[in-house]
């Protein structure tokens, strides 16, 4: 399957976390840090699988269950939504 | 903002279809009326969904390809798999609707602002955020310097033709080329980013969309050039995302 990135993604996050999302800075815990939107994202399975672009590794993951959206975000280390600081 | 959490929610807006331009013959704009349509940033795209008389719904991203301002407008790719693209380049007729949310995006988008010197890449139906950047730009007055790279399989399938013909830009046809071609005939490799893009002394701002593998080998080509990653913008776009 091949990778798209977290701008593919950015209104399930808008939905999500009620705001923009894409430059929310994601730390891996592998400690690569960047915007979400250059995240590895696979939208082929049943959920939304989102990988570090350096580590490969799983930040995050988001599946909707009757009409809830689960969201997984034990991978990241931190998420820095800018404005919030 | 600074400090405070404003939560929106995005919702499903009703989106009717009031143009249908064909670009290419798998390729068609929809000009779009959106009742409380926010307006947009050059960029960004829109979800939108269709739903089956049986519930079923089906999910896609497509980028906008008008300016601020202008009404938003969706150009999308037939891909003979595909769940929504089939409808809205084949069956849907002026008058028709469909939901749509967004705008959505703030990672790939440009304004006046940001300045340049701007070096564009598309590849295939990547070329649609581009134009509303082009667009936007010219609307703006700014004087940012501008190219653009835009890499099709064959002259029938560049989109929006006509309109980039007052632009600067470079066409490479990958695949085949008509008579007489004198420009680029071949896939993005570092030597033709080389001659094209601007000098990374510039300090340029790039902006990259098309499938991953375009997306990928340029993104990575400027960077072998000098381009300062941050200021590479990526967009990748596949058979899953339909954009």
């Amino acid at each position: 399957m091949e990778a798209l990135d977290g701008n593919a993604i950015g209104g399930i996050l808008y939905h999500v976390f009620g705001r923009e999302m894409t430059m929310a800075q994601a730390e891996c815990v592998c400690g690569a840090r960047g915007p979400l939107a250059e995240c590895e994202v696979y939208l082929g399975g049943p959920g939304v699988v989102v990988r570090c672009r350096v580590c490969h590794n799983i930040v995050m993951v988001l599946v909707e269950v009757r009409e809830m959206t689960c969201v997984d975000l034990s991978g990241l280390s931190e998420l820095e939504l800018p404005g919030w600081r | 903002m600074a400090g405070a959490a404003l939560l929106g929610r995005l919702i499903w807006r009703v989106a009717t279809v009031t143009r249908v331009v064909d670009e290419t013959p798998r390729v068609r704009t929809l000009e779009l009326q959106v009742p409380g349509w926010p307006g947009h940033v050059a960029g960004q795209h829109v979800d939108v969904r269709l739903t089956a008389e049986d519930g079923y719904r089906a999910e896609r991203a497509y980028s906008l390809g008008s300016a601020p301002g202008e009404p938003p407008m969706i150009t999308v790719e037939r891909l003979e798999e595909g769940e929504v693209s089939p409808y809205l380049t084949e069956d849907v007729r002026l008058g028709d609707a469909f939901e749509v949310r967004g705008p959505i995006g703030g990672y790939f988008v440009w304004r006046p602002n940001d300045g340049g010197p701007l070096f564009l890449a598309a590849g295939g139906s990547g070329v649609v955020p581009m134009r509303a950047i082009l667009r936007h730009r010219r609307n703006s007055m700014s004087e940012v310097r501008v190219r653009l790279l835009y890499s099709s399989r064959t002259i029938e399938d560049v989109i929006y033709r006509e309109e980039l013909d007052g632009e600067e830009v470079v066409h490479t046809l990958t695949r085949a080329q008509p008579p007489g071609w004198t420009g680029y005939a071949r896939r993005v490799d570092p030597d033709l980013l080389r001659e094209v893009a601007w000098s990374a002394e510039d300090e340029p701002l790039a902006f990259v969309c098309g499938p991953t593998s375009f997306v990928e080998s340029v993104a990575a080509g400027l960077v072998e050039l000098g381009y300062a990653p941050k200021r590479i913008k990526t967009e990748r776009f596949g058979a899953t995302g339909e954009r």
